[in-house]
C-alpha cells in the first residue's frame, strides 16, 4: 500500500467516524469508558474476576442461545430434549457443557469478585450503590441459576425446585398460596417448567443485563478502588488532570484482562473436556434419572453455591413449629451484604491497613462460608450423632449452627470491631 | 553525577527503549490477535453446525423404501420423502408415447436445467425406466403440491393429454413433470435422487451405493 | 483444638466426590472402562442388544451411531436390529410401559443415561452381583441393589450364586456356561458399552480437550508478552 493510499483510506475513516460522532456519541463514549478512564495502576489479580464475570455472562447468553433452538419446555420431552441436545444436535454437547460448566463458573468468578470487594473495602463511600447493584446482580443471579437449574428435568432439577418452592410455604399467613402461586400447580409440573423457562430465558436475563449496566455506569462514575483502597482521584497532573496513579483503562487493563481471559480459559476448558460433571458438584448423578413426581432420591441437597445458605437453613431449629425462621435466615445471609457499607466503620478501607481483629472476623467467616458450604452438600448424619450429653443430637447440625451465628457474627459486629481494630496508617499514593 | 545529567541520560534510554516496545508492542499484537481471531473462528464452528440437520433429522430424512408393484398402469401413488409428496405415476406406454409430441409447448422440453433432475434422467421420460416416473410433488412456483389430472382432455379441456395442475396459481405440467409454457412456475418439477432396489422395490433418496 | 481447625480448613478439599449413595455400605467394583476398545464395545453391544434390549430400551441411543465404535451398517442391521426398523432408529423396546410395570412390579427404565446416574462401577458390581433368595418373588436378590425387581437375566451364563450373610462375600453354587472370569469380561464389555452409549461424545470430548488446552496455552504466551510490552512504560 502506497504512502497515498494510507492516508486516503485513514482519511475516509476518519470521514465515517465524523459521521457517526455526528449522531452518536461513540468516540466520546470509548474515551469515557476505554481510553481516558483512568484506572490504578496497582491493581492485582483479584480484580481480574470483574471482566471475565462479564465475559462468562456473555458466553452464558450465547450458549443459552443455541440451546433454547432444540430445548423443549415440556415435562413430557425435556429430559429428552437434553439428552438430544446431548447425542443428535452436532456440537450440541460441547454448546451443553459451555453452559452447564459456565453457570458454576459464574458462581466461582462472583464470589472471588465479591471478596474483593470485601478485603479491599470497594463497598465504602463513595462506591455503595456499585455494592448494592452487585449485591442485586447476585440476588437475581442466584434466581436465574435457581430457574434454570429445574429446565433439564431430572430428579435433582425436579426435587430441588419442589423444595425451594416450598420454602415460600413457612411464610406466615400467605406462604401456601404463594408456593401454590409460583408452581402453578399442587406440585412441580409442566406448568412450574414452562414458566421458569419463560423467567430464566427471558425475564431475568433482561433484569440481569440492565443491572450490569448499572454497576458499571456507577463504577465508571466514581473510579475504581484498589488494593491500597485510597482514592487516586485525590492527587491529580497538574497539567494534563489525570490521576497520578492512574492509567488509561485501555490498553493497559484490556492487555492485563486478556491474560486472565486466558487463564480462565485453560480452567473453563479443563473442565469442559475433561470433568464437565466435577466430581457430581457440576452436573450430578441423580440429575440423569428424568423426574419422577413419586420418588423422592435418597439424599437432595442443592448446586454447589447454594449450599451455605441451605446449610443455614437446615441449622436453625423451628421455632413454635414455624419453619420461617430458618428461611428468613437463610434469606438474610444472603441479603447482609447489601448492609455492609453501612456496617463497616473503619477508618480503612484496605485490608493492608486494618489491625489483626478484623482479620480474625474475616478468616472466621471466610471458614464459616467454607464449612457452611460443605455441609450443605452432604447428609446432616454424616459425622454421627453426638452422645446422650447432648440429647443425642447430630454433630454436624451442631458445627452448622455454630458457624451460622459465626456467620452472623460477622456482620452485627461489624460495627464495633472495625472501630476498635487498630489499624495502619494509610500513604499517600499507592503501592506495589 | 548531577540531576541534569541523570535526567538527560535517562530521556536517551527511555527513547532507545520506547522504541524496542513499539516493536514488542506490534508483534505481540499482530500475533494476538491473529490467534484471538482464530480461536473466535473456532469457536464459531460448533455453534454454526449445532443449526445443521440433526441426526434425528437426518434420520427422519433418510432414504425411503417404496413397494411399487401395486400401482396399475395410468394410476399413480404418493410416497413421502423428507416431508415431501414424491409421486411415483406408473405411465402406460400410450402416455409415454405422448411424452415426445409436446416439446413445442414446454419450457424446458430438454431438462435443460440442472438442479431440477439427477443426471440419469436427463431424458425424454425424465425417469430410469420410461413407463415409471418419480417426481416431488411440489409446484415450483411458490410451493404448493398440484392436483393429478392424469387422463386427457376431462375439466382440463379438448387438448389435455394428461399431467398436473396447480390449484393454486394454475401451473400446468405433463406426465415427466415438466412445466408448460405461461405456467406461473418458472421451471420443472425437480426429480429426486432414486434407484429400483429390485424390481418392486425403490429407494427414493439415494442414487449411489450405499457408502458403508 | 488445633487439629479441629486443621481439619475444617482442609475440608473443601476433603470433599468426596458426589456419586449417588445408594449403596454406601457395599464396596463397588472398579469397571474396566476403556472408550478406545473398539472390540470390547462391539462385544458390550452385542452383549446389551441380546439381553437387555428385550424389556429396557435406550430410547436416546440410534442404531447408526454403532458406525463410531467400528461397526458396519450392514453389521448393524443384521446382528444388533430387528427386521423393519431403521438404521436411524432409537433402540426402542416393544413392551408398553404399563404392561412392563404390571409384569415386573415397576417399569424397566430407560438405560440410555444408566450409568451417567449409577457409575459404571455400579452396574458392573450389580450385573455381578445376583444371588439366589427364595424370599423374592422373582427367586433373585442382588448384593448393590437389595429387593430388586429384575431377575438375574444372564443366569444360564454365571450361574447360581448364594449370599453368606455373615461374611457379606457371594459363592458361586452352580456353574453356568462360562467361567468366573468369562463372565467378568463379559459383563465388563457390556459395561464399558453402557459408560459409552451413556455419553458417545465423550471420547471425542477428551482428545479434542487437549488440542483446546494446547491452543489456549499459546495465547496464554502471547498475551503474556503483550502485557509485558505495554506496561514496560508503566513504572
Amino acid at each position: 500500500m502506497t504512502d497515498k493510499n494510507k492516508s486516503a483510506l485513514s482519511s475516509a475513516l476518519n470521514d465515517g467516524l465524523n459521521w457517526v460522532d455526528a449522531r452518536f456519541p461513540l468516540t466520546s463514549n470509548v474515551k469515557a469508558h476505554l481510553t481516558e478512564y483512568y484506572a490504578p495502576k496497582n491493581f492485582n489479580f483479584w480484580y481480574f474476576f470483574g471482566s471475565l464475570a462479564l465475559l462468562v455472562l456473555v458466553l452464558q447468553i450465547l450458549t443459552g442461545i443455541f440451546l433454547t433452538m432444540h430445548y423443549k419446555p415440556d415435562a413430557d420431552l425435556a429430559f429428552g430434549s437434553v439428552e438430544y441436545i446431548m447425542r443428535d444436535v452436532p456440537w450440541g454437547w460441547l454448546i451443553r457443557y459451555m453452559h452447564s460448566t459456565g453457570a458454576s463458573m459464574f458462581f466461582v468468578v462472583v464470589y472471588l469478585h465479591m471478596f474483593r470487594g470485601i478485603i479491599y473495602g470497594s463497598y465504602r463511600t463513595p462506591r455503595e450503590l456499585i455494592w448494592l447493584f452487585g449485591v442485586a446482580i447476585f440476588l437475581v443471579l442466584m434466581g436465574e441459576a435457581f430457574f434454570g437449574y429445574l429446565l433439564p428435568w431430572g430428579q435433582m432439577s425436579y426435587w430441588g425446585a419442589q423444595v425451594i418452592v416450598n420454602l415460600f410455604s413457612a411464610i406466615p399467613f400467605i406462604g401456601p398460596d404463594v408456593s401454590e402461586w409460583l408452581r402453578g400447580d399442587y406440585l412441580v409440573s409442566d406448568a412450574t417448567l414452562n414458566r421458569f423457562f419463560a423467567f430464566h430465558v427471558i425475564a431475568l436475563p433482561f433484569v440481569l443485563v440492565g443491572l450490569v449496566v448499572a454497576h458499571l455506569i456507577a463504577l465508571h462514575e466514581v473510579g475504581s478502588n484498589n488494593p491500597d483502597g485510597i482514592e487516586i482521584k485525590k492527587l491529580k497532573d497538574k497539567k494534563t488532570g489525570f490521576p497520578l496513579d492512574g492509567i488509561p483503562f485501555h490498553p493497559y487493563y484490556t492487555v492485563k484482562d486478556l491474560v486472565g481471559v486466558s487463564v480462565f480459559l485453560i480452567v473453563f476448558s479443563a473442565i469442559i473436556f475433561f470433568a464437565p460433571e466435577m466430581g457430581g458438584y457440576f452436573l450430578e448423578a441423580n440429575n440423569f434419572v428424568p423426574a419422577d413426581p413419586l420418588k423422592t432420591p435418597a439424599h437432595i441437597a442443592p448446586v454447589w453455591y447454594f449450599t451455605p445458605y441451605y446449610s443455614i437453613l437446615r441449622a436453625v431449629p423451628p421455632i413454635l413449629n414455624s419453619q420461617f425462621p430458618g428461611v428468613a435466615a437463610m434469606g438474610l445471609s444472603v441479603v447482609a451484604f447489601a448492609f455492609l457499607p453501612w456496617l463497616d466503620k473503619s477508618p480503612v478501607k484496605s485490608i493492608r491497613y486494618r489491625g489483626m481483629l478484623y482479620k480474625q472476623w474475616l478468616v472466621a467467616f471466610v471458614i464459616s462460608f467454607l464449612v457452611l458450604g460443605y455441609l450443605g452438600t452432604v447428609p446432616s448424619n454424616i459425622w454421627g450423632q453426638f452422645g446422650a450429653w447432648m440429647g443425642g443430637a447430630d454433630r454436624a447440625t451442631v458445627v452448622a449452627r455454630i458457624f451460622t451465628v459465626v456467620y452472623f457474627l460477622f456482620f452485627v459486629l461489624m460495627p464495633w470491631y472495625t472501630k476498635k481494630d487498630k489499624t495502619k496508617p494509610m500513604p499517600e499514593r499507592v503501592t506495589g | 553525577m548531577s540531576d541534569n545529567q541523570n535526567d538527560n541520560q535517562q530521556a536517551d534510554s527511555q527513547k532507545r527503549e520506547c522504541s524496542q516496545v513499539d516493536l514488542d508492542k506490534r508483534n505481540f499484537l499482530i500475533a494476538t490477535s491473529a490467534v484471538g481471531a482464530l480461536g473466535c473462528a473456532a469457536v464459531a464452528v460448533p455453534f454454526v453446525k449445532s443449526m445443521t440437520p440433526s441426526e434425528r433429522a437426518k434420520a427422519a430424512g433418510a432414504p425411503v423404501e417404496v413397494d411399487i408393484s401395486k400401482i396399475e398402469p395410468g394410476t399413480m401413488m404418493t410416497a413421502e420423502w423428507r416431508g415431501q409428496p414424491v409421486w411415483i405415476i406408473n405411465r402406460t406406454d400410450e402416455m409415454t408415447a405422448e411424452l415426445a409430441k409436446h416439446d413445442d409447448q414446454l419450457s424446458d422440453p430438454a431438462s435443460e436445467v440442472t438442479s431440477q433432475q439427477p443426471e440419469y434422467c436427463k431424458n425424454e421420460s425424465r425417469s430410469l425406466k420410461p413407463n415409471l416416473a418419480v417426481v416431488v410433488g411440489i409446484c415450483t412456483h411458490l410451493g404448493c403440491s398440484p392436483s393429478e389430472k392424469l387422463q386427457r382432455g376431462g375439466d382440463m379441456g379438448e387438448g389435455w393429454t394428461g399431467g398436473f395442475f396447480c390449484p393454486c396459481h394454475g401451473s400446468k405440467f405433463d406426465l415427466a413433470g415438466r412445466v408448460f409454457k405461461g405456467s406461473p412456475a418458472p421451471i420443472n418439477l425437480v426429480v429426486p435422487p432414486h434407484k429400483y432396489l429390485s424390481e418392486n422395490l425403490l429407494l427414493i433418496g439415494v442414487d449411489t451405493e450405499e457408502k458403508a | 483444638m488445633k487439629k479441629l481447625l486443621l481439619t475444617l480448613l482442609l475440608m473443601p478439599f476433603l470433599a468426596t466426590p458426589l456419586v449417588v449413595s445408594a449403596s454406601e455400605s457395599i464396596s463397588l467394583d472398579k469397571a474396566p472402562i476403556d472408550a478406545a476398545d473398539h472390540e470390547s464395545l462391539q462385544r458390550g453391544a452385542r452383549t446389551f442388544v441380546n439381553y437387555c434390549l428385550n424389556c429396557h430400551s435406550a430410547n436416546y441411543m440410534r442404531y447408526n451411531r454403532l458406525l463410531e465404535i467400528g461397526l458396519t451398517e450392514k453389521q448393524i442391521k443384521d446382528n444388533l436390529m430387528l427386521a423393519g426398523e431403521k438404521i436411524g432408529d432409537t433402540m426402542k423396546v416393544a413392551i408398553s410401559k404399563k404392561d412392563a410395570a404390571k409384569w415386573f412390579g415397576a417399569a424397566p427404565p430407560d438405560l440410555s443415561v444408566e450409568v451417567r446416574a449409577r457409575g459404571a462401577d455400579w452396574v458392573y458390581t450389580y450385573m455381578r452381583g445376583f444371588y439366589r433368595d427364595s424370599s423374592r418373588a422373582t427367586g433373585w436378590n442382588n448384593t448393590v441393589f437389595d429387593k430388586v425387581g429384575m431377575p438375574h437375566v444372564l443366569y444360564e451364563l454365571q450361574g447360581e450364586q448364594e449370599l453368606n450373610h455373615e461374611t457379606h462375600t457371594l459363592k458361586l453354587v452352580k456353574p453356568g456356561k462360562l467361567s468366573v472370569e468369562e463372565y467378568d469380561v463379559l459383563v465388563g464389555d457390556l459395561t464399558n458399552f453402557m459408560a459409552y452409549m451413556a455419553e458417545p461424545a465423550k471420547h471425542q470430548r477428551n482428545q479434542l480437550g487437549w488440542f483446546v488446552l494446547l491452543f489456549l496455552g499459546v495465547l496464554l504466551v502471547l498475551t503474556c508478552k503483550l502485557k509485558k510490552a505495554y506496561w514496560k512504560e508503566i513504572h
